[in-house]
């Protein structure tokens, strides 16, 4: 089986990493319109190009509380069929190129929100890096 | 019944038709094009029978409609051809060589008449006979005839049947030589030579010349336009951040690019937006049938009026506002307009008529559906309101007749005293309104008991870019389309409009109307904040949504903008009061509020406005008092309750007419009657002056101007009121340390109008200040 290339970011100190294919771009921005009465991880929505993004706030999304952010914050644009959306994380990492064949079962201590987003887990030369399921991570509210 | 047969030859018009003809023509020219192409692999292919089949269709369907457009010579061809055709889809004749070349020749012959049609809407006399003689010897399986021979014997029947224009335009020239030589005798001999202008060659030049129906027009996919509207929208959103952006930049080679850009944009975008309309007789084309089915069915004699037919609207809109339009129709000739007897009794003509008419104004499409039946009665809405449990007959009461029609928008309306299977089954016009505010537009009615009904359907012009009202709130801007936007207010410490409490539901008093309030930042799910109680100066929008109006507290109003409407991500679309979203001038996202969505949310539906406006009415008694418009008559001072000013406005002394006993003045396209107070209270007012002030009061559509000779100021009742002798007062006071006298608002207005139907409390505020 050939690699797989992963976009990694840091997340509440924990590694994740996402699918370079399924990345269409990583920036930082820093100006977000606020949605109220929005679900918590809505993080607010920026103008991209000419596009209007929502930000979710992938710290919310793995329940963990909101921090608040000052300066810019870092997204993760993921594509997806019908819509881009961003992924506000604290970190860019490198990109590392994986065999699948390295995946191990994700630890048991591993539980919320956080575990139906993660599909495996990596263990990296001095950390263990989570990857995530794109689709999850940008789906709707029902975390 | 021969209701509405005679609509339907006025709609049947001569530029109808010519549309038709031109319709036809550019499709029969592409389909001519495909025929060629299938023509020629048919002859190498001759068993394609899908081929075969293609062929049939397209010269079958120039027959059928050049026969219903009755083009003689163009039907005898394609009839020709289409016996031919048979022959060979039913496996009589195989095509040969010679089959090809008779069908092609077909094909060539119909392509002359066309474009003798489109150059003069007229066949002329393009050869035929030839080609119709081949395709029977082919048919026959004889020889090729030699084209002299039945070109010899048919001709001279055929052009007796097919007169040509020439001769026409020459019947009246004898006459005319014989008399004395007229223009019309000198343009005979002229005439003869059109025949030869068909001729091929000076054809062709005058083909060059103009450019042909085929050419000039293309047929785009829906899709195409979609995309092109949507880069529009964003050359708009740019053009909006560029211009903003030169705005500071002091540059100005910079700001007049800018301009450039600006003014370019805007004909762009008109341009695409063109491209995507069509004219709302697209919609109205099958309405004359509806009419005529369902007023035979109902026993109405129905005229039905178009204006407007031309008046072009986004396809997409057009779509949105068909079943709204439709479902008017139907119920003005079910509801509104009464029976031929009944009409006769109440001194109608039997025959109602029923107007639609589409018009622009103010960026919006109008579309009023307007019939001169017997109107709605606000009583009879006023009942049935309160017989399905709507409202209270107190709350019926209180509202003016405007508010009363606008119940019949409310879901589960409707007044049909039995239910007939056309309309009144209780839905009706809440979906009308659902579907109108959808879109973005809205719809009202007026009416006039005894005279007719007409609805009025604003829609916006495109969905895609709305005007819209930038305001802010708790430090965000929030987008509000215009068109929900129905005036806007400013509070502050001086104005008369103050924000006051009913059971804890804040509401403004507006012009002696209660406007139940919403506070955007509460209603977006911020603090409870009131800045007004710290004398800052708030504004509420006043909206219209779901039926009825309500405002809207903003903390400012910025300014209004040209904005895109983007879709919701997803995420937001289960929060349910976002319509969209947008980008504004200087690139920052804004929210594009869901007006209905907030007055839903704010529980201002029935019941519970009802209940705050009713207790809102009951302590309209025992709450402080009003504020008093000081005005001047002659030397006394005279109050009015600020609550019962319209306006206030300086009529020049001349616009102020004599008519009868009485004075009027035309105001916003009304007669108003003027009561001039001194005359009322018994004071001769010698002012000589250019303009007569005058307080204007409105309610229910009525308005009357009570002219005084100078208005002074405004100011809190806080003084106790003594007794009054004068007549036409209702007390007096003391104001700034003068003798105020109150004015008794009843006996005035009743003055001015003796038929002005004034609201319950008008009647209550007199009771309760005398």
């Amino acid at each position: 089986m050939s690699s797989v290339r992963y976009a990694t970011f840091e997340v509440a100190g924990q590694l994740f990493g996402l699918e370079v294919s399924e990345v269409q771009e990583v920036l930082a921005f820093s100006e977000y319109t606020p949605v109220p009465l929005a679900p918590g991880h809505v993080g607010g929505l920026f103008n991209l190009r000419g596009q209007v993004i929502a930000a979710l706030d992938l710290r919310v999304r793995l329940g963990e509380p909101a921090q608040e952010r000052t300066g810019p914050a870092m997204n993760v644009i993921v594509r997806t069929d019908d819509e881009s959306v961003s992924l506000l994380v604290d970190r860019i990492g490198d990109v590392v190129e994986l065999e699948p064949t390295a995946a191990e079962p994700i630890p048991d201590t591993l539980s919320g929100p956080a575990r139906e987003l993660i599909t495996a887990a990596f263990p990296l030369a001095d950390r263990l890096m989570l990857a995530l399921d794109a689709r999850a991570a940008v789906r709707g509210s029902e975390a | 019944m021969k209701a509405s047969t005679p609509d339907l030859e006025a709609w049947w018009s001569v530029e109808d038709f010519d549309d038709v003809v031109q319709e036809f023509l550019v499709e029969s020219y592409e389909n001519l094009d495909q025929l060629d192409q299938d023509l020629v692999a048919l002859e190498r292919d001759p068993t394609a029978r899908d081929r075969l089949a293609s062929v049939f269709r397209t010269i079958h369907t120039i027959k059928g409609t050049s026969g219903f457009l009755a083009f003689a010579k163009l039907e005898q061809v394609t009839h020709a051809g289409e016996s031919l055709l048979a022959r060979l889809r039913d496996g009589a004749q195989t095509l040969d060589r010679r089959g090809a070349d008779v069908l092609l020749r077909v094909v060539d012959v119909v392509r002359a008449l066309l474009a003798q049609i489109e150059r003069d809407g007229q066949e002329g006399d393009t050869e035929i006979l030839d080609v119709i003689a081949e395709v029977e010897a082919c048919i026959a399986g004889g020889p090729a005839p030699t084209p002299v021979e039945p070109v010899a014997e048919q001709a001279p029947a055929a052009e007796t049947a097919e007169p040509t224009p020439v001769a026409e335009v020459a019947e009246p020239t004898p006459v005319a030589e014989v008399a004395e030589p007229t223009p019309v005798a000198e343009a005979a001999p002229a005439q003869p030579e059109t025949p030869e202008a068909a001729t091929p060659a000076p054809a062709e030049e005058a083909a060059a010349s103009r450019r042909g129906v085929a050419d000039t027009s293309v047929r785009v996919d829906v899709d195409l336009l979609d995309k092109l509207m949507r880069l529009v929208g964003e050359l708009v959103l740019t053009r909006n951040q560029m211009v903003r952006a030169t705005e500071h930049a002091g540059d100005h080679t910079m700001s007049r690019a800018a301009q450039r850009l600006n003014l370019i944009t805007s004909e762009l975008q008109e341009g695409v937006m063109k491209t995507r309309m069509q004219p709302i007789s697209h919609l109205w084309s099958k309405l004359p049938r509806v009419v005529r089915d369902l007023s035979n069915s109902v026993g109405r004699q129905v005229r039905l009026e178009l204006e407007g037919a031309e008046t072009e609207l986004d396809r997409s809109l057009l779509e949105a506002v068909k079943d709204p339009l439709t479902h008017l129709v139907r119920n003005a000739v079910d509801h509104g307009l009464e029976s031929p007897e009944d009409r006769v009794k109440a001194g109608k003509s039997p025959e109602g008529t029923l107007t639609l008419r589409a018009y622009h104004e103010h960026g919006h499409v109008v579309v009023e559906v307007a019939d001169d039946g017997k109107g709605v009665d606000p009583k009879l809405i006023g009942a049935t309101a309160v017989k399905r449990g709507l409202l209270t007959a107190e709350q019926v009461a209180a509202m003016d007749n405007d508010e009363v029609l606008r119940l019949v928008f409310r879901a589960g309306f409707s007044t049909a005293a039995k239910v007939s299977n056309v309309s009144g089954r209780g839905v009706g016009m809440d979906v009308v309104r659902t579907n109108l505010e959808a879109i973005g537009g809205a719809v009202d009615l007026r009416s006039v008991v005894g005279k007719g009904t007409t609805w009025r359907l604003t829609i916006p012009l495109t969905l895609a870019i709305v005007q819209a009202l930038i305001v802010e709130s708790d430090n965000e801007r929030y987008v509000l389309p215009q068109m929900s936007v129905r005036e806007l207010v400013s509070v502050e410490g001086q104005t008369s409009a103050r924000i006051e409490y009913v059971s804890g539901a804040p509401v403004c008093r507006l012009r002696g109307k209660l406007l139940p309030l919403v506070r955007l930042t509460e209603a977006l799910g911020g603090k409870a904040v009131r800045p007004e109680e710290n004398g800052e100066a708030i504004y509420i929008a006043v909206l219209n949504g779901e039926g009825h109006e309500f405002g809207l507290v903003v903390d400012r109003v910025l300014t209004t903008e040209e904005v895109v409407v983007k879709p919701l991500a997803s995420h937001l679309k289960d929060v349910g009061c976002y319509a969209g979203a947008t980008i504004l001038g200087d690139g920052r996202v804004s929210l594009i509020l869901d007006v209905l969505a907030l007055a839903r949310n704010a529980h201002l539906g029935n019941a519970e406005r009802a209940a705050a406006a009713a207790a809102a009415m009951a302590e309209v008694k025992t709450e402080t008092r009003d504020r008093l418009l000081v005005t001047r008559v002659s030397d006394r001072r005279v109050a009015i309750p600020l609550s019962m000013v319209t306006r206030l406005e300086e009529f020049p002394v001349q616009a102020v007419e004599r008519v009868g006993s009485r004075e009027v003045v035309q105001y916003r396209g009304q007669i108003l009657p003027v009561l001039r107070l001194s005359g009322l209270l018994g004071s001769w007012s010698e002012d000589v002056s250019d303009t007569v002030p005058a307080v204007v009061y409105s309610s229910g559509g009525h308005s009357v101007a009570l002219a005084v000779d100078g208005i002074l100021d405004i100011v809190d009742d806080t003084a106790p009121h003594g007794p009054s002798d004068g007549d036409g007062l209702s007390g007096s006071t003391v104001i700034d340390d003068k003798v105020t006298e109150l004015l008794d608002m009843r006996r005035a207005i009743m003055a001015a109008d003796p038929d002005f139907e004034l609201p319950e409390f008008v009647t209550r505020d007199y009771v309760e200040a005398s």
